[in-house]
């Protein structure tokens, strides 16, 4: 079965993607493959000019769900394979308890977390690693609308701190236009670029500027394009 | 059977929810009658022995049994016994859990190791350790081997099959999650694989223990000249019901407070476990 059909995306340094589509477009399978995750494609994919053969530490990936350890606290959920004993990590995984807002919760375990904690555990995880890109796939999705929207500001802090590169999957418009530089819109069946667009509002957005939503109408009317629109549980109407 | 029994321990209740103070009290309530209830049939069972409504050759008194353990303590007769039994009980699980274990583990990572083994294994899981002990008396004799592996038969298939079982009920997604983290194959045991299977192999060495109890008094049956199953069987020869009954209380104790340790360690390894608590 095809899932994705004739994608071409190149994505610079220090780029904040968001790629955006209806349910079952191949938004997840498409991150899955520049992750390693998923081999079985036709085409290139390459990171520095190197095709991806496997998953690796250079490409973080945040899943829909945390991921954590359960019998790892917070800390070492973040070390996870390497040594907190090695001042270097102790060092850094401090920095990122803080940088995800963590404090006070390094010795927490993960039931006693909340989603949206636990979600910022596993950025801290990935980006302890230094990864050339952090690919999320639909990050928030099944968080509540203010935890959401305050992992949202969490994520473009680091952005703008780290200057890491991100690809953001996500079905959400409000979400790829607050986030984004680009977003990539995709179609279904077989998932198709139907649009990139640049996002040239200047940071910090407010969700309710007309500006903003000026944008995310345009966004929208790409929807409105498409025939068989359905965004059935996507919820990602007006 | 020394294991398996209390599932439900009482659970401290954290905060003051509406109804947590009748809850309390209900447990003090509960906890009062689980207390007075084995006072109840001590008392009970010790009139009917004193008024002679029951022959003590059937049925000794408590009072009876007690003096009977002192007697065997005196001597350092009972320790004997119960060392000797303890001894055999826990080089019999030892070489039954270690190859039940490297067994597990095997078919656990190997598809095609578990296609070529484990049907035989269930096969010969389902033969009672009663039903072979003859046989193994047989080959070997009435010698500590043949008790260590009837002991080590029993114990093998629990721990087998929590290990097979751990091994596969690592969660696919934290797999990927090791992939991603760019794990090695042995990180990935290390890190990923033993501890998600720990709450199965935990339950295998609980269950393993009790059946390698058991194992023992059936190896002691047997033929023995030592150890708490032979007491047992020395005393009902001798009519001396009363040490029978020490014997099998012995068993009882040892067996419960082994099953203790190793629930101690569940708890202390397994704290991250969010699982229904009752």
């Amino acid at each position: 079965m095809q899932a994705l059909h004739n994608i071409e995306l190149d994505v610079q340094e220090g780029e904040f993607i968001t790629v955006i589509g209806p349910s079952g477009c191949g938004k997840s399978t498409l991150l899955r493959i520049v992750a390693g995750l998923d081999l079985e494609f036709q085409g290139s994919v390459t990171l520095d000019g190197r095709p991806i053969g496997g998953p690796g530490i250079d490409k973080g990936f945040i899943f829909q769900e945390p991921r954590l350890f359960p019998w790892l606290t917070v800390e070492k959920n973040i070390a996870a394979d390497l040594s907190l004993r090695s001042s270097e990590v102790r060092r850094k995984v401090d920095e990122l308890i803080e940088l995800v807002r963590l404090t006070g919760f390094e010795k927490a375990y993960p039931k006693e977390l909340s989603g949206g904690m636990a979600q910022r555990v596993s950025i801290a995880r990935a980006l302890l690693r230094n990864p050339r890109v952090l690919l999320l796939d639909e990050p928030f999705g099944a968080l509540d609308a203010f935890t959401r929207a305050h992992m949202q500001e969490v994520l473009l802090d680091i952005w703008q701190r780290n200057g890491t590169t991100m690809i953001f999957v996500t079905h959400d418009i409000d979400e790829a236009v607050f986030l984004g530089n680009r977003i990539v819109i995709l179609k279904s069946r077989p998932g198709e670029i139907r649009a990139k667009m640049n996002v040239d509002l200047p940071h910090p957005r407010k969700k309710v500027n007309s500006s903003f939503q000026t944008f995310r109408y345009q966004v929208l009317s790409e929807f409105e394009k498409v025939d068989e629109l359905n965004w059935g549980e996507s919820g990602a109407g007006i | 059977m020394a294991g398996q029994s209390e599932m439900t321990s009482p659970v401290p209740v954290r905060g003051s929810k509406p109804g947590a103070k009748r809850a309390r009290a209900r447990r003090r309530v509960d906890l009062l009658i689980a207390s007075a209830l084995p006072v109840l049939i001590l008392a009970v069972w010790q009139t009917v022995g004193s008024i002679g409504l029951v022959e003590s050759m059937f049925l000794p008194t408590p009072w009876q049994i007690v003096k009977g353990f002192r007697e065997l303590a005196v001597t350092g007769e009972l320790f004997q016994h119960i060392g000797i039994s303890l001894g055999r009980a826990a080089v019999g699980f030892s070489v039954g859990g270690a190859a039940a274990f490297v067994m597990g583990i095997w078919t656990g990572f190997s598809r095609r190791a578990e296609d070529m083994i484990d049907p035989s294994v269930q096969w010969l899981r389902m033969i009672p350790n009663l039903a072979i002990g003859p046989l193994i008396i047989l080959w070997f004799g009435f010698s500590e081997t043949s008790k260590i592996i009837i002991i080590a038969v029993g114990s093998f298939f629990p721990i087998y099959i929590n290990t097979f079982l751990g091994i596969r009920s690592v969660d696919n997604k934290l797999y990927e999650v090791s992939r991603v983290l760019s794990f090695n194959s042995f990180q990935q045991v290390r890190r990923l694989v033993l501890p998600s299977s720990l709450p199965h192999l935990l339950l295998g060495v609980r269950l393993s223990l009790a059946i390698s109890w058991l194992s023992l008094v059936v190896a002691e049956l047997i033929g023995a000249s030592s150890g708490v199953g032979h007491l047992i069987l020395y005393a009902s020869q001798n009519a001396r019901t009363d040490l029978v009954f020490v014997g099998v209380i012995v068993f009882a104790v040892v067996g419960k407070a082994v099953d203790s340790l190793v629930r101690y360690l569940d708890r202390k390894w397994l704290k991250w476990r969010d699982g229904y608590r009752g």
